[in-house]
């Protein structure tokens, strides 16, 4: 078949069922990328013959004769598209995943097009930016500053790889092409709990092309737990490489390599599996009951708290006497609150590819947020010297927490291992749902007393979260649940009680917001009912009883640490000025406002460590390495910002290393804030001392006082003298050592940050849509280093945030089957679900953060749920308790409340209620069009045609 | 998405090509919905593309949409002034969950055999008295009204092999008013309710197609001057509530309540009440 693609000359046969994304993969066109594999979220969009289609739906065969041009070909070579050039200098990306795409369709607009992006996008997914940004690049805004030595912190340094990503060069985990592949799939279990009896796989082997399948009789018996943390103990192990229990609905019970993957599917088909079925449970609070399916019977091996009522973490404590607190309250309220699954949807999924060099080294290319943590994991499971294992990313597509896993890279090293050949396995976007991490669902109880004057007396909370069927950061994220929702209010009575359940649901595990988000929804939504029983506003209701500044954690000290009061204040003004949508026209719509606070506890919950490697090269510039990962975080910008600022050179000055276990020294990951908080704080600590050193050799070699030496532009200065790097590294003896720090930093002390957001929202009683009209966001999140990137961060969580209050949700039927695996019936926002939100920062600063900042990577989602539920309580007197918020469960809260509601449809209901039945005369006025004869039908007409 | 279990791929120029029918055999139309899901039981395509049908026929019977017309053509059709319906193409072309990039694919014809209840297609050439014309592999046609067509979610009265040829819009209908009502869960999102009403500038007769929100299209004629109490009785006595749709873009409780309000705010408009 030949074909024309970016100009070139293609002549190859396609398979007979392949798409043209793929195709188009195979003649190396890697910037066609794979996010859902189904025309839902748009990354492979190509033009074809100049129409932009989704490139995973169109039959390759179609493409015969036929020109179609990919990101990489958009622009003659060494050019810039317009839309590329937007993209750029907009910085409409983070992870980069969705930007082929979105270039591409964005580039086929016409500026009539323009007029209507919520349509023109819809095609589009980012799960990254909140799109805001996109919407810059399509309008031509430019946001990016020039970088300048001596002002890269605080100033909008565009991405790394930036330039890269807009022409299509970047490259992802499987943007890559290795002969002689091997192709992972396995058979996943089709029971929520059972034993595997007996496994037949004679047809499978026969089948051509299959070269292993792996049980878990052929695997080492060696746990471990596919969590990745610093602290070992914080996820006991649990989890068999393949086992003969499976204890959830898509668990993997054997694992196929073939020389394809359809071979490998077809293999897997051919499996027969022989299962005992055990009864299963899906509450926790089942899960707990006497009698209940038990999942680990083994008691104390398996390390968990409770092994018969399948508690794995039961935790409680209690500050003050929360029954005396209660007695002394004018006030007590209590309610029960609840949250869904949700799913991350980082539009890269799981995948990697793992070979063998001829040294003997394995090498894994694989999308984590932890490669240092994956190498000692790897090591441990398969007994090999951590040496001789290389981990590494390019780029990663998206994460928030769901990488923060070893989901793939155990099977295709074992596949190395046991083959020696290359092995590759790429998730599926439905494996991502029904064997993938999501968000804990908690089932909360909290109860709050205060007197008439608003002061708290008494908080207490109980959460019951569902791990599911393994523990993945069920106890880290129980702790952290319990901890600074808690403690965002001064209180002198406190009790938390939590139990991380397992049931036969599929594991939960890190997710954006880590728990937080969850007690935030069930306080800060419990805060307002006790401050409109108390009849206060609940925006005072919060100035009454937040953390002061004195009792700030780490307040101590002269700077302004403490910025929770200016917080308040710009979102309390924002709602207030009349900016946003107004309130749509008709009777039926309520308009209402709520807010939300959190104290953001920043730091990994326990040990995080983090090294910088920062070096000065003879040219004069630096290199610096550090093993965080860069998954669309922004960490690898403000790192080399960091580095930069101290050394008083350009950004571009500081070339940059991460997230490779060969060529960095040990990070414990990138979740938790820690990219800026601890790799930031190593990185500013190496680059200080670096700066000490560059001083001190030129004060030497220039007779200079060290007092008076300062790094400007790449100089050392002195008064009346200076010396350039270079020229100082050559006159230096022994500069390569001299001229190299490597420093440590750890997760703690840092300081709190802040978080208000506030929405006014409007409410149709009659459809029971919720319609944002305003979005409001303010942090305290100390030193901005990059203000454009700091904003995605904060636009991609309040999206995040809105999507999985309005609308996520996995839906698990009463087997486990998971419904709604697609992104077609899982919708994630999309540019039009997305308001544009007013962002304020307060001006203070962290002594203990780098350069000044705080901690802000995963908390902007945290307080979004329960400002939401506060401002349609506002509006239509309803507390929603359960999320997510879509117009059907609205309906059905509104349907079961015993308020009387002018709108739904008892408007005209209630009207007929007092109609007269149907007469029969009446009856003839209706006929239902099932019954029309069938000679209605012109087929006279029809025939002529 | 690779669909890895397909071995043949036949592009006949004309349908007496293919003469023989066989399981795991599969139309190919926009392709739009086959390459979006794995289709294990399928081992043979068989592409329309090379019948060249014209995508869209005016005739002074009214409108012929062939199965292969594209949604993108159809929504750029060009439609004569007297047509005071044909604004609805438009709005139900953008009643699709998916992007209009896909519509550059995805054909009418693969929208109706679909059968979805919430295929925009349906609905517009169910509220526009369209008539399928469906061909079976020994050369036998027959007619059907869309309304007929679909008979639940993913189900019509296609017999294996039998191939949709095209639909026929009455120009009589293309010359009605109307009045169109749909809600998403999410903006832009799949319908859960997408109901149409039009009126016969003649006689005034009220035609209410109720989709999206049920597992098939309903249909009611009402006369000039029915009441809200006769709409509502008819809805209650056509529709069971276990035929309101529930899945993850919206439960049954909730696309019952937006039928009745929807039915409801058409009759009114379609009356010329203020609602």
């Amino acid at each position: 078949m030949k074909l024309r693609v970016n100009g070139q000359e293609f002549d190859r046969e396609p398979a007979p069922g392949q798409c043209l994304r793929t195709y188009l993969r195979d003649l190396g066109w890697f910037a066609v990328r794979k996010g859902c594999d189904a025309g839902d979220c748009g990354a492979c969009t190509v033009w074809f013959d100049g129409r932009p289609v989704h490139s995973c739906l169109v039959p390759a065969f179609r493409a015969e004769n036929r020109e179609v041009t990919t990101l990489e070909g958009l622009a003659p070579d060494g050019q810039l598209h317009p839309m590329q050039e937007s993209f750029l200098q907009a910085q409409a990306f983070q992870c980069g995943f969705c930007t082929s795409g979105m270039i591409m369709t964005c580039a086929s607009l016409g500026e009539e097009d323009k007029q209507d992006l919520p349509f023109r996008l819809k095609g589009n997914l980012c799960r990254c930016t909140g799109y805001r940004a996109i919407e810059d690049a399509v309008r031509g805004r430019a946001v990016v500053d020039e970088d300048v030595a001596g002002r890269a912190c605080g100033s909008n340094i565009g991405s790394t790889f930036a330039t890269g990503l807009v022409r299509g060069r970047e490259h992802y985990t499987m943007d890559c092409a290795i002969d002689n592949l091997l192709h992972v799939k396995v058979v996943r279990s089709p029971h929520a709990h059972a034993k595997v009896l007996r496994i037949r796989q004679d047809a499978a082997k026969a089948l051509p092309g299959v070269r292993l399948i792996v049980t878990w009789e052929d695997v080492p018996r060696k746990p471990f737990t596919t969590a990745t943390h610093d602290e070992y103990h914080c996820n006991p192990d649990d989890t068999y490489l393949l086992d003969n229990v499976v204890r959830f609905r898509g668990q993997r019970v054997v694992a196929v390599y073939a020389d394809s993957e359809a071979i490998a599917e077809e293999a897997c088909r051919l499996i027969e599996i022989d299962y005992e079925v055990l009864p299963a449970v899906f509450d926790p609070e089942e899960a707990m009951q006497p009698g209940a399916p038990q999942l680990f019977p083994e008691g104390a091996a398996a390390r968990i708290d409770d092994p018969a009522r399948n508690i794995f973490k039961h935790t409680e404590s209690e500050i003050g006497d929360v029954a005396r607190g209660f007695e002394e309250a004018d006030e007590v309220y209590e309610g029960e609150y609840f949250t869904q699954r949700v799913q991350h949807v980082h539009l890269e999924t799981h995948g990697s590819i793992a070979w063998k060099s001829d040294d003997g080294r394995i090498h894994v290319r694989t999308d984590t947020q932890t490669p240092h943590l994956i190498q000692e994991k790897l090591a441990y499971l398969f007994s090999l010297d951590p040496k001789s294992l290389h981990v590494f990313s390019e780029r990663v597509g998206g994460g928030f927490g769901a990488k923060q896993e070893m989901l793939t890279e155990d099977l295709c090293v074992l596949g190395v291992l046991k083959t020696g050949r290359p092995t590759k396995w790429e998730w599926t976007r439905g494996e991502e749902f029904i064997a993938g991490p999501g968000r804990h669902p908690y089932q909360m109880r909290v109860k709050l007393g205060a007197r008439r004057d608003g002061t708290l007396t008494a908080i207490e909370l109980r959460a019951v979260s569902n791990t599911g069927a393994y523990r993945n950061h069920g106890g880290e994220v129980l702790a952290a649940a319990l901890r600074s929702p808690v403690e965002t209010y001064r209180c002198p009575n406190k009790k938390g009680a939590g139990y991380a359940v397992h049931t036969n649901a599929i594991p939960a595990g890190a997710f954006r917001g880590f728990g937080r988000t969850q007690t935030t929804f069930a306080i800060e939504s419990a805060i307002d009912e006790l401050a409109e029983k108390l009849g206060i506003d609940p925006i005072e209701m919060r100035r009454i009883n937040m953390l002061r500044e004195d009792r700030a954690p780490g307040a101590e000290g002269s700077t302004k640490i403490y910025g929770a009061d200016q917080c308040v204040d710009f979102v309390e003004q924002a709602l207030n000025s009349g900016r946003g949508e107004p309130k749509p026209a008709g009777d039926m719509w309520r308009e209402g406002r709520g807010i939300a606070i959190h104290f953001h506890e920043s730091s990994p919950p326990s040990q995080h460590r983090s090294q910088a490697d920062l070096f000065l090269g003879p040219n004069g510039t630096f290199h610096l390495a550090n093993g965080l990962a860069e998954f669309g975080n922004g960490s690898m910008n403000a790192i080399r910002q960091i580095a930069a600022q101290v050394l008083g050179v350009r950004a571009a000055d500081v070339e940059t290393v991460v997230a490779d276990t060969d060529r960095t020294p040990y990070d414990a990951g990138t979740f938790a804030c820690a990219g800026t908080s601890v790799s930031g704080k190593a990185v500013e600590l190496a680059a200080r001392a670096l700066k000490d050193r560059l001083i001190a050799a030129a004060a030497r070699r220039l007779g200079c006082p060290v007092a008076d030496g300062k790094l400007i532009d790449g100089h050392v200065v002195f008064a009346g003298q200076s010396i350039g790097f270079a020229e100082l590294y050559r006159q230096t003896p022994q500069a390569d050592q001299e001229f190299h720090v490597t420093r440590l930093a750890v997760a703690t002390p840092n300081s709190p940050a802040f978080l208000v957001q506030g929405f006014r929202v409007a409410v149709n009683t009659d459809t029971c849509e919720i319609r944002i009209l305003q979005s409001v966001h303010a942090v305290d999140a100390g030193t901005v280093l990059n203000p454009m990137q700091l904003a995605g961060q904060i636009e991609g969580g309040i999206a995040h945030g809105i999507g999985t209050t309005l609308f996520e949700r996995v839906v698990i039927d009463e087997e486990g089957e998971v419904l709604n695996a697609t992104l077609r019936n899982y919708r994630i926002p999309a540019f039009a679900d997305i308001p544009r939100s007013e962002i304020y920062y307060a001006d203070t600063r962290d002594p203990a953060g780098p350069m000044g900042a705080k901690a802000m990577g995963e908390a902007p989602i945290i307080p979004i749920s329960a400002a939401l539920g506060n401002a349609v309580k506002d509006a239509i007197g309803v507390r929603l308790s359960s999320l997510p918020f879509s117009a059907d469960r609205v309906y059905e809260a509104l349907y079961d409340s015993e308020l009387d509601w002018p709108g739904l449809n008892k408007r005209w209901t209630a009207e007929l209620d007092q109609a007269e039945q149907l007469t029969e005369l009446q009856r003839d006025n209706v006929r239902h069009a099932d019954e029309a004869p069938s000679e209605d039908v012109p087929n006279e007409a029809l025939e002529k045609s | 998405m690779d669909l890895h279990t397909i071995t043949t791929v036949r592009r006949p120029r004309c349908p007496e090509e293919v003469e023989t029918w066989a399981d795991g055999h599969a139309w190919l139309a926009g392709g739009t919905w086959l390459f979006s899901e794995p289709q294990v039981h399928t081992d043979t395509l068989i592409d329309l593309e090379g019948f060249g049908w014209q995508p869209l026929q005016v005739t002074p019977e009214g409108l012929k949409i062939a199965a292969t017309c594209r949604v993108v053509q159809l929504d750029q059709f060009q439609a004569p002034p007297e047509w005071s319906a044909a604004p609805l193409i438009p709005i139900c072309c953008r009643s699709f969950l998916a992007s209009y990039k896909i519509w550059n694919e995805a054909t009418v014809g693969g929208n109706l055999a679909m059968s979805l209840p919430a295929g925009p297609m349906i609905a517009l050439t169910a509220a526009l008295e369209g008539t399928c014309t469906l061909w079976s592999r020994d050369g036998a046609k027959r007619h059907v009204p869309v309304a007929q067509f679909v008979t639940g979610d993913n189900q019509n009265i296609l017999q294996p092999g039998e191939l949709l040829r095209s639909v026929f819009l009455p120009q009589a209908a293309l010359e009605k008013t109307f009045a169109f009502r749909r809600f998403t869960l999410t903006h832009q999102g799949r319908s859960e309710a997408l109901l149409i009403g039009t009126r016969d500038p003649g006689d005034g007769e009220i035609l209410l197609t109720v989709t999206a929100a049920t597992l098939r299209p309903y249909q009611f004629r009402f006369a000039a001057g029915v009441t809200s109490a006769q709409v509502r009785g008819a809805l209650d006595a056509a529709i069971a509530d276990d035929m309101y749709l529930d899945d993850t873009h919206g439960s049954p409780r909730h696309r019952k309540h937006l039928t009745y309000l929807f039915a409801e705010q058409i009759r009114a408009e379609l009356s010329g009440e203020h609602s």
